[in-house]
């Protein structure tokens, strides 16, 4: 029997939320790790049953916790994160060049064919691979090593690797994306990288179209067609057909192009999903109405998705990594709020309901469809 | 032995209930109780000091016999009532409003 497993990561714990394919009835397990930031959980495409998950805190650090069983049981697993060599410098928010510090795990991917190997991106932004389940974290450091790392600098959440996608169809390719640098893509495996960020315009930055200093949001690709990214830029829905040589904006009719999250349906490769925000100034829907909004046609022409989203004094941000879709057959959209809503549509975004109304602000939305 | 007394997320992390009760050989200081409290609970390591440099974290505190221990020399020999074990070393999480 089908269903699903939605694996939420909060300000003070992790919540697991588990439903059978109707996706009417939801179990709700938590906190996992309470009191400790989460700000991902996922689980390996190769053993459902393997599960990453970050912890951190402010007082006591990393650290990663490994499942075996499915989210039975957690066990700790190595959290040393140590950049490779000499770690060197980057753009501080003076101008000044400042040391790379490790704060964080923000993104975990676990490998699509092998349930021990896992990349984990970092602030301040490195890539670091596991191939031993988490038993010991190395970095690629062909990432931070590259020439244009001393001018990469932090947005104002931190200088964090968001984003990883690895290419389904050819292993060696892997995308990722940094606030505020850009994005980058390795053709090798991860040893060299080069930015992608050709098409980008950021009015924040002295040059709009310098090659990196983007404040990238987050970048979603389609499976059955990986060249084809989708980004939430800070403001600008852009979308790249060249696995992101070079990039389109794609806002359309949007009421705004700023926002957080961007996710692709999992059977329609040109249906995406974002959540527009009033703007970097005033993190919170226009007027109060919660609205995801969807495209059919891989950008530009928009349609609203209301029903069953508040539409009245509703003042919730929507994070980054905090949407992601299931791949049953009407494919469902899950997204969490900082004021502690998990909603979910089991029709692709027609309709919408709330699993869950009061957690702890949401940092991360993953899912996992089992069969 | 030397009685430390963690934190709730350390004690969570450590699966202990109460004080942990520590065998130190040599002098007994920051650096011995902590090299101790870490090889018996590897899944502290990085948690209290900075896996690298051995920095106190900014936000753990030090105490014992009434005393902040925090800012001195991790080499510095801890009280006597904590090395004869009558008191115990205690592991802080810095206060925090909200």
């Amino acid at each position: 029997m089908s269903g699903v497993r939605v694996l939420v990561g909060t300000r003070k714990g992790a919540f697991i939320l588990k439903s059978d394919g109707a996706r009417r009835k939801w179990e709700v397990s938590g906190p996992h790790f309470a009191g400790w930031e989460i700000y991902h959980v996922k689980g390996s495409p190769a053993d459902p049953n393997r599960l990453y998950a970050s912890q951190s805190s402010g007082w006591f650090g990393q650290m990663i916790q490994r499942s075996d069983d499915g989210v039975v049981t957690w066990n700790p697993v190595d959290n040393k994160f140590a950049y490779d060599g000499v770690p060197g410098t980057h753009m501080w928010y003076d101008g000044t060049q400042h040391p790379w510090e490790f704060k964080r795990v923000w993104h975990i991917e676990p490998s699509a064919t092998d349930p021990d190997t896992a990349l984990a991106g970092v602030e301040d932004a490195a890539l670091f691979r596991t191939t031993d389940g988490g038993g010991s974290w190395h970095e690629l450091p062909g990432l931070r090593n590259h020439e244009s790392g001393p001018r990469w600098q932090p947005g104002a959440g931190g200088m964090c690797l968001h984003t990883i996608i690895q290419d389904p169809k050819n292993p060696e390719r892997i995308v990722i994306a940094i606030s505020a640098a850009g994005a980058f893509r390795s053709d090798d495996g991860g040893a060299t990288w080069k930015p992608i960020n050709k098409g980008l315009s950021s009015k924040h930055i002295p040059d709009p179209t310098a090659e990196v200093g983007h404040c990238v949001h987050r970048i979603a690709m389609h499976p059955a067609h990986p060249n084809r990214l989708y980004m939430q830029k800070h403001w600008d829905i852009m979308r790249s057909d060249d696995a992101g040589d070079s990039w389109q904006k794609v806002s359309g009719n949007l009421p705004t192009d700023f926002g957080f999250p961007i996710d692709v349906h999992a059977h329609e490769p040109e249906t995406i999903y974002v959540v527009p925000i009033k703007s970097d100034s005033e993190h919170f829907p226009i007027d109060g109405k919660l609205q995801v909004w969807r495209s059919k046609s891989g950008g530009n022409e928009w349609e609203p998705l209301t029903n069953g989203l508040p539409q009245t004094d509703c003042y919730v941000n929507v994070l980054r990594n905090a949407m992601a879709v299931d791949s049953l057959d009407s494919c469902g959209i899950y997204f969490g709020t900082t004021g502690g809503q998990v909603y979910a549509s089991s029709d692709a975004g027609d309709t919408w309901a709330p699993i869950v109304r009061d957690l702890p602000a949401v940092l991360s939305v993953e899912v996992q469809t089992l069969s | 032995m030397i009685r430390v007394v963690l934190p709730f997320h350390l004690r969570n992390l450590a699966k202990v209930d109460g004080e942990v009760h520590l065998r130190v050989d040599g002098p007994i200081t920051q650096r011995s109780v902590l090299d101790a409290l870490e090889a018996a609970y590897p899944t502290l390591r990085g948690t209290i000091r900075d896996h690298l440099t051995y920095q106190r974290r900014p936000f753990v505190r030090f105490f014992a016999c009434e005393q902040d221990l925090s800012l001195g020399s991790p080499d510095i020999p801890l009280p006597d009532l904590v090395a004869n074990g009558s008191e115990p070393f205690l592991i802080v999480g810095a206060v925090a409003g909200g």
